[in-house]
């Protein structure tokens, strides 16, 4: 049954008043910022076949102040977090796979701000004193394990995160760097990542990710960023990278000369997905489809222009909007197609593809030296940690002199159980042992402390342009530990996060001269900032010796076996006294027996109460009846005491 | 009876350690469980003097444990790497003089408690009928199985610092044994100081200090003076009574060498955090069994394996054990203060948290001290096929464990048990045949 119709005068009054707060809160709205959110996608074809996405989604909110705390589109826990904690800054990566850093590049912004080391990565930046830092960061660790549903709780443990001072980012003692290498990402992580969109996944570019598409790729790395200040308010980016084996439009493939094709893609070949219209509170939806150097280099090289339909390849549509790309020599290094998502619709869906005219073989360009690491030795006690650097010859293409030194910046946090002497660090150049403050510039150790600590090492190192190759090896002794902090399976052993290798003389950032800077694309003004090339080095493996899990009872009772028996038979022979014994062997000798005794006093015959023996056996019995009241006594006081307590 | 041949032996030992250091090539002595402990690594000891190098505490970082003494001493050595062949090989020579040292120490100790034995012996009129049986040079024996036991060379070859904890000891029974108080002071201090575990040899050395060395029961002599003449009523009484002035010069030195040790400790952890680590990463990692490093003995896997409510529970009792056994020792053998403080250190050896070869080699040493008094030991052929056993299978057994993995743990902890079970009954059948002898001797007086 309807309500009763209120009075008319009354609905009038209502909406009046509805009226005059909605054009208040626009009138604030108007003065004050607002809080944005913008989503972004860039598209990029791999030289190995395969096809790069990488989702960018911002929401950033005005200073806390000038909005006070509701919010339109900026995630309600994310704020949250950052004004409980007095996070400054935060990033929590969740990545399975290894960037290929060969294939993929290693000297774009793609790869040095977004391939991350498997497992999980969180290091926060705190705007506390340093005596509240470590307290706060159980907490966040906790929170986010909540948020996330991931394990990011066992970071919480003082021996899984570390204070890097300038290794892994500069800080005056304020951030904490955990890893956990072994967790595993999936949807469940990738739910509440999505929650956090004012759209999720229902509608605008978020709703390409089709779980099973995205799952299927080479490598998944989803990404939360956080930077909060005073001036800014909260800037929130959530990006999203994949490398995914694209399914090819037809049957007809380009075969190269070696051997080798290309497919031909499109966006709903990728993903299984068409893009049907924006996320209507977004300000910005775009999508970008970027060449890199290699393509530019060989479309330059055959003398026609970049357009979108040129000898190579072709897009299935033509974009909005070309820009070019500048690295930080002012070589033009990429090229990207924009596409704007605003003006497509449900009834007219959006995709993009890429169809190959011609083969093509190119190369990403790859950071001065490839890193990598791995153990030495066998058995389960001792071991070395080497990590390997291989030239790229990079510096060749940049003409530098032969002469000059190329600085490499290495952090490495090892578990406490790999005990790491660092006094056997050994450094070999093109197979030369150098001794170590040749090459060492810089070097900032914090050793690992049993059950307490991990390891943590900084170095700078600097090695000459012209080397090829170089070497560092570690010595360390493997820890045992006590079974319960063995993880359930014990024998596929522990992991050693990924060390990051950073090259502080070489800057990735891209330079967009033609672009508007009213554009106001977050995802090219992240890679126009100035980013170091780093590259982070394989997890490793390191099994570790077990003991037998089902004796602890049988330890327990074999160890207090034998120091009762040692403890009882020393104390029996300090006690024995020869002289007394033979004594009582002769004594014994002319006393009637025990049994002869007993059954004497059985058939009632009278004992001869002047004999010794006798009188020391009731003596004896008294004192054993004694002894057994004695006990009991004891027993029964201990019972009622224990069950009333 | 002194033994043919001594020196040459002495020699032949030395040459045997020096050939091992010089050419041995590089063994992974180093590494083996049996031989260093984390306490006695010299790798951990560079390690901790590569830390103090880059002025950071020697103890940060779990992985040294030891005296700053040792790492002011040895530290330097350590840092310059021969590469390749051994790589301690300065370290080891020292090593080598130390044990030389420890053997003649020992030698000499010998010599003293004969002189001792001779002179009680002969005051009961007793010495033919002891001497038909047995009389060798205990003190030359000692030294030789110091000098020849295999594990002595291990230890002394295997760089780790035991033979220096060892030499302390000696140095600290010979000083008590010649009544050279500052001596026997300093031994004392610096054993202490290095390994915590000789603290319990206080005992012996008072009453070392206050009676002299081993002799027969007062009983004896009191029994042997009311049968004689009262001519050597005078010769008992002197060897009764407790000479207070010695003990009271010993402990003078020994606050003297304490302050003197604690002074150079704060000197050289000056920078870092001083004595409060140094006392919590020396002998709180001694008492707490926080490595859980398979060693040869029982403690490390009982720790690995014991619930998390019980290990502190443990942890007092089994430190507990080596207290409570100090008192009834002292009380029954208050007159043979040097077979005291053998079967402390070989109660030590057994029981300490991070036991290895050394220990046993230093208490192996000092039973030969007492090898005419034990030479009607029993169970002799048993126990020294059981080292034997036990020495051969533990290599055995850690290798399969460890390196080739089809064994497991307790294969390796067998071989533990074993040679604990061993080792009490060395300590068992030594007490009871030592107060054996007493009695017999207290017989062979004409009462």
């Amino acid at each position: 049954m309807a309500p009763p119709p209120p009075p008319s005068g009354t609905v009038l009054f209502l909406y009046l008043l509805l009226l005059f707060l909605l054009s208040t809160a626009a009138a604030a709205s108007a003065a004050a910022p607002e809080e944005e959110f913008t989503e972004e996608l860039l598209l990029r074809p791999l030289p190995d076949r395969k096809a790069l996405a990488h989702f960018y989604f911002r929401s950033s909110a005005p200073p806390a102040a000038t909005v006070g705390r509701h919010h339109h589109l900026f995630p309600k826990a994310i704020s949250q977090l950052v004004k409980k904690y007095h996070i400054s800054e935060l990033e929590l990566s969740f990545t399975q796979g290894r960037w290929n850093y060969e294939q993929w590049g290693g000297f774009d912004p793609m790869s040095t701000s977004n391939a991350k080391p498997p497992g999980v990565e969180l290091w926060a930046v705190f705007d506390l004193p340093s005596s509240e830092i470590d307290a706060t960061w159980k907490n966040l660790t906790h929170t986010l394990s909540g948020l996330f549903c991931a394990s990011i709780n066992f970071l919480e443990s003082s021996t899984a995160f570390s204070a890097p001072r300038w290794g892994f980012k500069l800080n005056e003692g304020n951030l904490r760097y955990g890893a956990l290498p072994r967790e595993a990402v999936c949807t469940e992580n990738l739910t509440p990542w999505l929650k956090l969109l004012p759209c999720r996944d229902k509608a605008g570019i978020a709703s390409l990710l089709y779980r099973p598409s995205i799952y299927k790729g080479y490598y998944h790395s989803q990404k939360l960023k956080l930077r909060s200040s005073q001036s800014l308010g909260i800037i929130l980016d959530q990006t999203l990278t994949v490398v995914l084996q694209p399914n090819t439009i037809n049957d007809k493939q380009l075969h190269s000369n070696l051997g080798q094709l290309q497919p031909s893609w499109s966006m709903r070949h990728l993903f299984n997905r068409k893009l049907s219209g924006k996320c209507l509170v977004s300000k910005y939806s775009r999508i970008f489809i970027e060449f890199d150097k290699g393509i530019v280099d060989k479309v330059n090289k055959s003398g026609s222009d970049l357009s979108w339909n040129n000898e190579f390849f072709v897009l299935s549509n033509g974009p909005d909007r070309l820009i070019k790309g500048l690295n930080n020599l002012e070589v033009q290094s990429s090229f990207i197609y924009e596409y704007d998502v605003s003006n497509y619709s449900e009834e007219k869906p959006f995709d993009v593809g890429i169809t190959w005219k011609l083969p093509l073989i190119w190369s990403c360009t790859p950071s001065p030296f490839h890193a990598s690491r791995f153990l030495m030795g066998s058995g389960n006690e001792r071991g070395s940690i080497a990590l390997s650097f291989t030239s790229t010859n990079l510096q060749k293409i940049f003409g530098s002199p032969n002469d000059c030194s190329i600085k490499a910046v290495i952090f490495q946090m090892v578990p406490w159980y790999v005990k790491v002497y660092y006094h056997s660090l050994e450094i070999f150049i093109d197979g030369n042992r150098k001794t170590v403050s040749d090459v060492v510039d810089k070097i900032h150790v914090t050793p690992s402390e049993d059950k307490l600590l991990p390891g943590t090492l900084e170095m700078l190192l600097r090695f000459p342009c012209s080397m090829q190759s170089a070497t560092l090896t570690l010595d360390f002794d493997k820890g045992f530990l006590h079974i319960d902090e063995y993880p359930p399976d014990a024998n596929q052993g522990f992991d050693i996060p990924s060390a990051l290798v950073s090259f502080p003389e070489f800057n990735s950032a891209r330079n967009y001269p033609e672009i508007d800077p009213l554009l106001g694309s977050p995802l090219l003004e992240n890679f126009q900032e100035d980013t170091v090339v780093k590259s982070y080095t394989e997890v490793l493996l390191v099994p570790l010796t077990t003991p037998d899990f089902s004796m602890p009872y049988n330890v327990i009772t074999f160890t207090c076996t034998v120091l009762a028996l040692y403890f009882g038979s020393l104390l029996n022979a300090l006690r024995r006294r020869i002289g007394e014994e033979e004594r009582e062997l002769t004594k014994t000798a002319t006393r009637h027996g025990l049994i002869r005794l007993l059954l004497a006093k059985l058939r009632g015959q009278k004992v001869n109460p002047t004999e010794s023996g006798s009188l020391s056996e009731s003596t004896g019995s008294k004192k054993l009846l004694f002894k057994v009241v004695l006990v009991a006594v004891a027993a029964v006081l201990f019972h009622y005491f224990s069950n009333n307590s | 009876m002194a033994i043919r041949y001594y020196w040459p032996m002495v020699a032949a030992a030395i040459g045997f350690r020096f050939v091992l250091v010089l050419f041995g090539g590089d063994l992974h002595l180093a590494s083996r469980p049996e031989v260093s402990t984390p306490l006695t690594s010299l790798r951990r000891l560079a390690e901790g003097y590569w830390l103090k190098q880059a002025s950071m505490s020697p103890y940060s970082g779990s992985m040294y444990h030891g005296s700053p003494l040792l790492l002011s001493v040895l530290g330097p050595l350590t840092s310059n790497r021969s590469g390749g062949k051994n790589a301690h090989v300065y370290c080891s020579l020292i090593f080598v003089a130390v044990d030389f040292l420890a053997a003649m120490l020992i030698q000499a100790t010998g010599r003293i408690l004969q002189m001792s034995r001779n002179r009680s012996l002969k005051s009961l009129d007793l010495t033919k009928a002891v001497n038909n049986s047995a009389n060798v040079s205990a003190g030359d024996i000692a030294s030789l199985i110091y000098l020849w036991n295999p594990w002595a060379i291990v230890t002394c070859v295997g760089s780790c610092t035991s033979p220096i904890e060892n030499l302390m000891v000696v140095i600290m029974i010979y000083g008590a044994c010649s009544r050279l108080a500052p001596l026997a002071a300093f031994g004392y201090v610096i054993a202490t100081h290095l390994s915590l575990y000789p603290a319990i040899l206080i005992v012996p050395v008072i009453l070392l200090l206050g009676y002299g060395p081993d002799a027969p029961t007062t009983k004896v002599f009191l029994l042997k003076s009311s049968s004689s003449s009262k001519s050597d009523m005078r010769t008992s009484l002197k060897i009764q009574r407790f000479s207070w002035m010695t003990v009271l010069h010993f402990i003078f030195w020994l606050f003297i060498w304490s302050g003197y040790v604690l002074l150079l400790s704060s000197i050289i952890l000056k920078k870092v955090d001083g004595l409060n680590e140094m006392f919590e990463k020396t002998y709180g990692f001694i008492l707490t069994v926080k490595d859980l490093s398979p060693n040869i003995g029982v403690l490390w896997y009982f720790f690995a394996e014991v619930f998390d409510f019980f290990r502190s529970f443990f942890l007092t009792v089994f430190n507990m054990n080596i207290i409570f056994m100090v008192l009834p020792l002292a009380i029954r053998l208050k007159h043979r203060p040097c077979f005291l403080a053998f079967v402390y250190t070989a109660i030590v050896a057994m029981l300490k948290s991070y036991p290895s070869a050394g220990d046993s080699a230093l208490y192996l040493g000092l039973l030969g001290l007492f090898a005419n008094e034990l030479a009607e030991m029993q169970f002799t052929f048993f126990l020294c096929f059981g080292y034997i056993g036990v020495s051969l299978h533990s290599p055995v057994m850690h290798n399969l464990w460890i390196w080739r993995g089809t064994g497991n743990a307790n294969f390796y902890f067998a071989t533990g048990l074993a040679y604990t079970c061993l080792q009490t009954v060395l300590v068992v059948e030594s007490v009871g045949s030592m107060i054996k002898h007493d009695r017999k001797l207290r017989l062979l007086v004409p009462s």
